[in-house]
């Protein structure tokens, strides 16, 4: 029939041109990049095949860790208000509470051992650049303590329930001291001119990332922003899979907020409009059988 | 003035005092149009449903949006998308929407070029069309401007900058439009006036203009064959209904658009819901930074074409600069489809594949089209840069050529066949 060859030459010139402008200039604009790697395989300055011991590792962050960082979990508060950190250190320190849960095991003890090489920011902290970042190298320790320390953030790790509140709570941990989240009434903990002074730039407000950056982009850029950002201040924090799951998780929750009454309403709509043309169909076949 | 008499009904009380039956009969169940045409006869009607579509959701994003370069990009992107009920849908309608309507412009002019709907008294339903095809490029370019996104903001840069290589007045050119020396407030204030006044008012005034011109030589049909119109009229009203070579614009005509219209819809409201980023770029869910130039900037799906053929010459030829050149054949495209009824040297009103010469040229018309909507998106480097050029060349041939090839033949057709 004459109207379908005329509506599949226009359906192919249409599917060719859209191939072209959205599916292949993409792909040619933001190449495919390697697979996000959450066991972080680069990494082995500390053998983490060790079996740690919870024990051991408190007394080792008693004595190493609590004089910057908070523990709120296992009765550590901060020693200072936000402000006063982050002018004393550039960002922040993390409260320990969450550290357990988010990060994976093998990247955490071998970011204890070398933060600025776990991280991927030896260009933003190395020797010549005359940056050093806050945390110190504990490379002088034994690997076993180092995995004792571990197992024992592990140990006090606090659980979160898996709704947006447990993403909230992850997020908030993973991304909160240097991001803002507007759309969530959420400010980074360290201000934003300190932060910028310490990476160099200012780290962008997450609100509308889900959009703009996309789930697929994200998982890869979080797992290690170098990859697709090369050069860029944002560390490679070593989140493990499910703690990234639930800060996208998040992002989508406060981006976009209306997915689910798109997802469901877009499917009525589309049913609807499907009885109608088979109605309109049946209208016009009754009104042209007169005319032909 | 007439005696007035008692009403017997509310149908002659409106008649009596608006003429309703006589202006029922001239608007549409007297309206003729040909029977023998296919759906793609359908595509202006399936045009006035999304202009109205863009006008109804366009007027409700109205009530929330806010012309400030501080407020604009929440205002979309946080009042509009996910505090106001359903705003989403209809940002999603007015945006797809936008997009959508230059694929059926596109779809209704190259039927128009492919049926020689344009010539032997349709000259000016032709220019009407391509005064609205204008407009309506300016509303969408307008338009994207106002979510304030990186997008909205430096494909205004880029696309106000072109009007800075114009001889002697371009550089003041540039700043009189922007308002300021670069895309600012004044830039997003005065396009928003533009976007929601000043354009949709010259195209409603377009559209109405463009009905009435196809009142007089009325709409062209599959064949290109012209008959007598009255006398298949008179056919249809004495009962002949299946041996009128018309059909009235109502109930008949109608009937089909509005199934055509249905399935639209349904692709229409699938991409609304389900598949929306062409028409909403995910790089434009970053505000707009006047610092922070994108590593790719281009125009929508829609002026990729165009913006092709300006780009295509980027090196200088006779002491003339790659920009220059860009420019003028940019100039050259945007107008010459509007003179299309007198490059077409031939008398012949006949679909494209009925005429020796003109369908090869029509079908490399379409093929450099997509290619240069193609390279227009991509970066232009290496060869994707020759291929841009040979290809906006190839435009400008096209059109050079087409009086020549459609002389040639008319003269092939008296003189061979």
């Amino acid at each position: 029939m004459k109207e379908f060859k005329i509506l599949a030459v226009i359906m192919a010139l249409v599917g060719i041109t859209y191939y072209g402008i959205e599916p292949y200039a993409h792909s040619v604009m933001h190449p495919e990049v390697a697979a996000a790697d959450f066991s972080f395989n680069d990494l082995h300055n500390v053998d983490t095949k060790l079996v740690g011991n919870v024990e051991n590792g408190k007394t080792l962050v008693e004595a190493n860790c609590i004089a910057c960082h908070a523990i709120d979990a296992a009765g550590h508060p901060a020693v200072m208000s936000n402000a006063d950190a982050a002018a004393s250190y550039g960002v922040v320190p993390p409260d320990l509470s969450h550290a357990g849960r988010i990060y994976d095991a093998n990247y955490l003890a071998n970011f204890i051992f070398d933060p600025v090489s776990a991280m991927h920011l030896q260009h933003k902290f190395s020797p010549d650049s005359g940056k050093t970042f806050p945390m110190p190298s504990y490379n002088w320790m034994a690997p076993q303590d180092i995995v004792d320390i571990v197992a024992y953030l592990k140990s006090v790790a606090v659980k979160v329930t898996d709704d947006k509140e447990g993403h909230k709570a992850t997020f908030e941990a993973a991304c909160g001291r240097c991001h803002n989240m507007k759309y969530a009434g959420f400010e980074a903990t360290t201000p934003v001119d300190v932060i910028k002074a310490h990476m160099g730039a200012t780290p962008p407000d997450l609100s509308q990332y889900i959009k703009s950056r996309g789930e697929h982009y994200l998982h890869s850029f979080i797992n290690d922003p170098q990859i697709l950002l090369h050069g860029t201040s944002m560390p490679r924090v070593g989140l493990n899979e499910k703690a990234q799951e639930d800060v996208i998780a998040y992002m989508e929750e406060i981006g976009d907020s209306k997915k689910a009454e798109r997802n469901s309403l877009g499917i009525w709509v589309m049913g609807y409009m499907v009885i109608f043309a088979f109605l309109a169909y049946l209208w016009k076949r009754k009104i042209w059988e007169e005319v032909h | 003035m007439a005696e007035f008499k008692k009403a017997g009904s509310m149908l002659e009380w409106f008649d009596q005092r608006l003429g309703v039956i006589n202006f029922t009969k001239v608007m549409m169940t007297e309206y003729w149009i040909p029977k023998n045409i296919n759906f793609l006869w359908a595509m202006g009607v399936l045009l006035t449903m999304l202009f109205t579509m863009l006008l109804v959701s366009g007027i409700f994003l109205l009530m929330y949006y806010k012309p400030d370069v501080n407020m604009a990009f929440d205002s979309v992107n946080y009042t509009i998308m996910q505090e106001v009920a359903y705003g989403w849908l209809f940002r999603h309608i007015h945006a797809v929407g936008a997009s959508v309507v230059f694929l059926i412009i596109y779809i209704h002019m190259f039927t128009g070029i492919y049926y020689g709907s344009y010539k032997k008294g349709r000259e000016m339903i032709w220019i009407s069309g391509m005064l609205l095809f204008m407009l309506f490029s300016a509303e969408g370019f307008s338009g994207y401007m106002l979510p304030w996104g990186q997008m909205s903001y430096w494909a205004a840069y880029v696309i106000t900058e072109i009007f800075g290589g114009i001889p002697f007045i371009g550089d003041e050119l540039v700043v009189w439009i922007r308002g300021n020396f670069y895309v600012a407030d004044a830039t997003l204030t005065r396009f928003f006036m533009l976007h929601v006044l000043l354009i949709p008012l010259a195209i409603l005034g377009a559209i109405v203009f463009h009905f009435y011109s196809l009142r007089f030589p009325h709409v062209n049909n599959e064949k290109g064959e012209f008959f007598d119109f009255e006398a298949e009229e008179k056919k249809y009203l004495a009962g002949d209904k299946k041996g009128s070579k018309v059909i009235p614009f109502w109930p008949v005509f109608l009937s089909k658009d509005v199934f055509v219209m249905g399935v639209f819809l349904i692709f229409f409201f699938y991409l609304v819901f389900f598949h929306y980023s062409f028409a909403m770029d995910p790089i434009n869910f970053d505000k707009a930074d006047g610092l922070k130039t994108p590593a790719h900037i281009y125009p929508e799906w829609y002026f990729l074409w165009s913006y092709e053929v300006l780009r295509g010459w980027f090196f200088e030829i006779a002491g003339i600069s790659g920009k220059s050149l860009g420019l003028m054949a940019f100039g050259f495209a945007n107008v010459i489809f509007l003179l299309i009824p007198w490059l077409d040297r031939s008398p012949l009103v006949k679909p494209a594949n009925q005429r020796p010469m003109f369908k090869y040229w029509f079908w490399l018309m379409i093929a450099d089209l997509m290619v240069l909507t193609e390279f227009g998106k991509l970066p232009p480097t290496g060869p994707n840069a020759w291929v841009g050029f040979g290809a906006s060349l190839t435009f400008l041939v096209l059109f050079l050529s087409l009086p020549i090839i459609t002389k040639m033949e008319s003269k092939k057709k008296a003189g061979g066949k």
